[in-house]
């Protein structure tokens, strides 16, 4: 098939079903965006690059599909980098594309030229840069397979000018092998059966998901499994919505700043089944390399499709590579037991959840978070979409609001990267239309990403941004507060006016300012499928507790 | 323990596949000793010999990122005791008088070494066999005699049907 270049990346996008891309255009991607004017894939412009990238994250997260961005050469692929930074931290399927200088101009440090395979090397799953105008379709093939298999993450295609705008005889029906990538899905089943004898054995076991289990469509088989087994259910930031939070098993999120009950029982548990997870050190805190944070004797089964992470944080008994999906469908089959409902451990545990169940019902002013929360939580359906900004903002939003579905609560988990909120937002409301999606965030890091506004209100992609505003870098504040002597550096904001903020870009903005006042606003802003910002004033010097002190076990936690 | 280790890895012979190894040892704080890398019996595969220094879980964390390389087929721990171990030195000795002459040629013919280059007051040697061997010639010649020295890092090879 003879076409230019341009015309065959397109091509070989839609032959991937890429519905949207997220991008900018630039010099070195002129030729590209002329054969996206003719095609029926939505291309959205973003403000900035990184925006571009999260919004494609976000995106990935709420659908499940691979998400796709694109920038030019130089400084639009350099803005893509912490977008895929952070994708890469997550496991989230993105594919990348960048311009790049024509091939006669690459290392002579031309125009907008930039390394940008060399740069993004370290922060990709892999990546491609196209030198002969023949390789587009395999290498597109090649690209999304990588992403969206195996233990998912970014790929990044480079693509020179002049590739782009030559033509070509293209062959778009060549089958890819990769002779070095092959993923494990199905779990050794001797491993799993001594899996399944620990399990049987253990008096008391936990079930600790991760966002793998997301990744890998398994919270039916999760399900199913906790209730075979009778266990309780605790996730990472990154597992939240894996396992219905208002189930009587679940108890939360664990971590720095999780959940009490998650936080005790997993320090008293005997078994601990790991799904999907990297047994993060924000997870474990201390408990990494530190077994004494355990109890005595504890036993750790690590499930994960990725066997380099088995045994880099955490010392583990019985590994199983592989799907969690295929995995926890064997156990099902191996698992000979009747789940007991009432034995001394689900008592605890029980009597935990009840005993450490948050207080949310604050009617103080200026506004506690905890209520700012509660009255979100009030409007929200299941199906609604929550993503959330980094920091103060992001703790409270894990531990005080419940999601009970997968794929409804989008996060920056690893990377903790301020200003992937809103972004995030963007993309999952194109990829779910139909529900609400609203962006947990604080002042601080929507002010990194506040001038994609006008991509919204220009697309009409209806979201809400709900600001805990405390005018401060809230966390590092924190810190700051409880480690540093209330020194506070570099940490203060200024009184923004967000309200005149999102009018100057055509949005709604509401200021609110006491309790009672949040859930109508957030109700109306859903009403009107108008994007709106809504300021929350909450006090300057709220702290997120309970918090496990860095380098401390779980179960030290420190109350506020 | 700490440990030397050496790691053949099979590789896709493609633009950026060392920077790649390179970089991920790097990124995740592994220590490299030795790279070598040459073509393979198979056309479009490269073969590369590490040698790294760690523990057992440092070592394994080694081999499972490298395997997550695309471009990496395949990688193997070579054990010393069953497997052939060289590596090749040019060495660029300075030769002051007659008498030192004739006991830097003893020495190389005790080490097997051989004379690939004469001039004046210099000549080049090549050395081959294990790291020990290179560097015991290297002690008993004596560094302040070594104008030059240029070494290949280890390459290395299973014995018999052992991979």
């Amino acid at each position: 098939m003879l076409m230019k270049g341009a015309e065959a990346i397109v091509k070989a996008m839609e032959r991937e079903g890429v519905e949207v891309i997220f991008g900018i255009p630039g010099g070195a991607s002129i030729p590209l965006y002329d054969a996206i004017y003719d095609c029926d894939i939505r291309h959205i412009l973003t403000r900035h690059e990184q925006v571009a990238a999260h919004a494609a994250d976000g995106f990935a997260r709420a659908s499940g599909k691979i998400g796709v961005c694109s920038a030019t050469s130089g400084p639009g692929a350099t803005n893509l980098v912490t977008g895929i930074a952070n994708a890469y931290l997550d496991s989230v399927p993105i594919v990348a594309i960048t311009g790049q200088v024509g091939r006669p101009f690459i290392g002579k440090d031309s125009f907008q030229e930039a390394d940008t395979i060399g740069i993004t090397m370290s922060v990709t799953k892999h990546n491609f840069q196209i030198m002969n105008i023949e390789e587009i379709p395999t290498v597109f093939k090649e690209a999304f397979m990588i992403a969206g298999t195996g233990r998912p993450g970014p790929v990044l295609i480079d693509i020179p000018k002049d590739i782009q705008e030559l033509k070509g005889d293209f062959d778009f029906n060549g089958k890819v092998k990769i002779e070095g990538y092959r993923p494990t899905l199905k779990g050794n089943l001797n491993q799993i059966k001594k899996a399944s004898e620990l399990l049987v054995n253990a008096k008391r076991p936990i079930i600790f998901l991760g966002g793998g289990t997301i990744l890998s469509g398994a919270t039916d088989e999760v399900r199913k499994f906790a209730r075979i087994l009778g266990a309780p259910v605790v996730t990472s930031l990154m597992g939240k919505g894996a396992f219905p939070e208002n189930d009587p098993l679940s108890l939360g999120v664990i971590g720095m700043h999780g959940r009490k009950a998650a936080n005790y029982a997993i320090s008293e548990a005997d078994v601990i089944i790991g799904i999907g997870t990297r047994f993060s050190d924000r997870s474990l805190m201390g408990g990494v390399g530190n077994i004494t944070c355990f109890a005595p004797n504890t036993k750790i089964i690590h499930v994960d499709i990725d066997p380099a992470e088995i045994g880099k944080n955490i010392k583990v008994d019985v590994p199983i590579v592989g799907d969690a999906k295929f995995v926890l469908n064997n156990l099902i089959n191996v698992l000979k037991i009747k789940a007991q409902k009432d034995n001394e451990w689900i008592r605890k545990v029980k009597k935990y959840r009840k005993e450490f169940a948050p207080n949310m019902d604050y009617d103080n002013l200026p506004l506690k978070p905890q209520r700012v929360i509660k009255e979100i939580m009030s409007i929200l359906s299941k199906d609604d979409i929550v993503t959330t900004e980094v920091g103060q903002c992001q703790m409270w939003a894990e531990h005080f609001l419940t999601r009970s579905k997968p794929r409804t609560f989008i996060t920056s988990g690893g990377l903790g990267t301020m200003g992937f909120g809103f972004p995030a937002a963007i993309g999952a409301k194109v990829a779910k239309p139909e529900n609400n999606v609203i962006d947990i965030a604080g002042d601080g890091s929507f002010l990194m990403t506040c001038q994609d506004l006008d991509t919204v209100v220009k697309e009409d992609i209806p979201v809400v941004i709900a600001i805990l505003d405390n005018r401060f870098l809230g966390m590092v504040r924190q810190w700051q507060e409880i480690f540093y002597n209330k020194r506070y550096s570099s940490v203060n904001l200024g009184k923004v006016n967000f309200v005149k903020l999102a009018e100057s870009f055509n949005a709604k903005g509401i200021k609110v300012t006491k309790p009672g006042e949040i859930a109508p606003a957030v109700k109306d802003a859903f009403k009107s499928g108008e994007t709106t910002v809504i300021d929350i004033i909450v006090g300057n010097e709220d702290n997120i507790f309970p918090m496990v002190p860095p380098g401390n076990c779980l179960k030290d936690m420190m109350e506020g | 323990m700490e440990e030397n280790h050496i790691l053949i890895a099979m590789v896709e012979d493609r633009p950026g596949v060392l920077q790649r190894i390179a970089g991920l040892f790097r990124k995740r704080n592994f220590n490299i000793d030795s790279i070598t890398v040459g073509h393979s019996e198979k056309p479009g595969i490269s073969r590369i010999t590490l040698t790294v220094t760690g523990d057992l879980v440092i070592l394994e964390q080694v081999m499972k990122q490298l395997n997550k390389i695309v471009e990496v087929l395949k990688v193997i721990e070579l054990y010393k005791d069953n497997s052939v171990l060289r590596e090749l030195a040019l060495i660029k000795i300075k030769i002051e008088n007659e008498a030192n002459r004739s006991e830097i040629v003893s020495y190389i013919n005790i080490f097997r070494g051989r004379i690939i280059d004469v001039s004046k007051n210099l000549i080049i040697v090549e050395i081959t066999g294990d790291s020990s061997k290179v560097e015991a010639f290297i002690n008993i010649v004596g560094s302040d005699k070594i104008k030059e020295l240029a070494r290949t890092g280890i390459t290395a090879m299973g014995r018999g049907s052992s991979k």
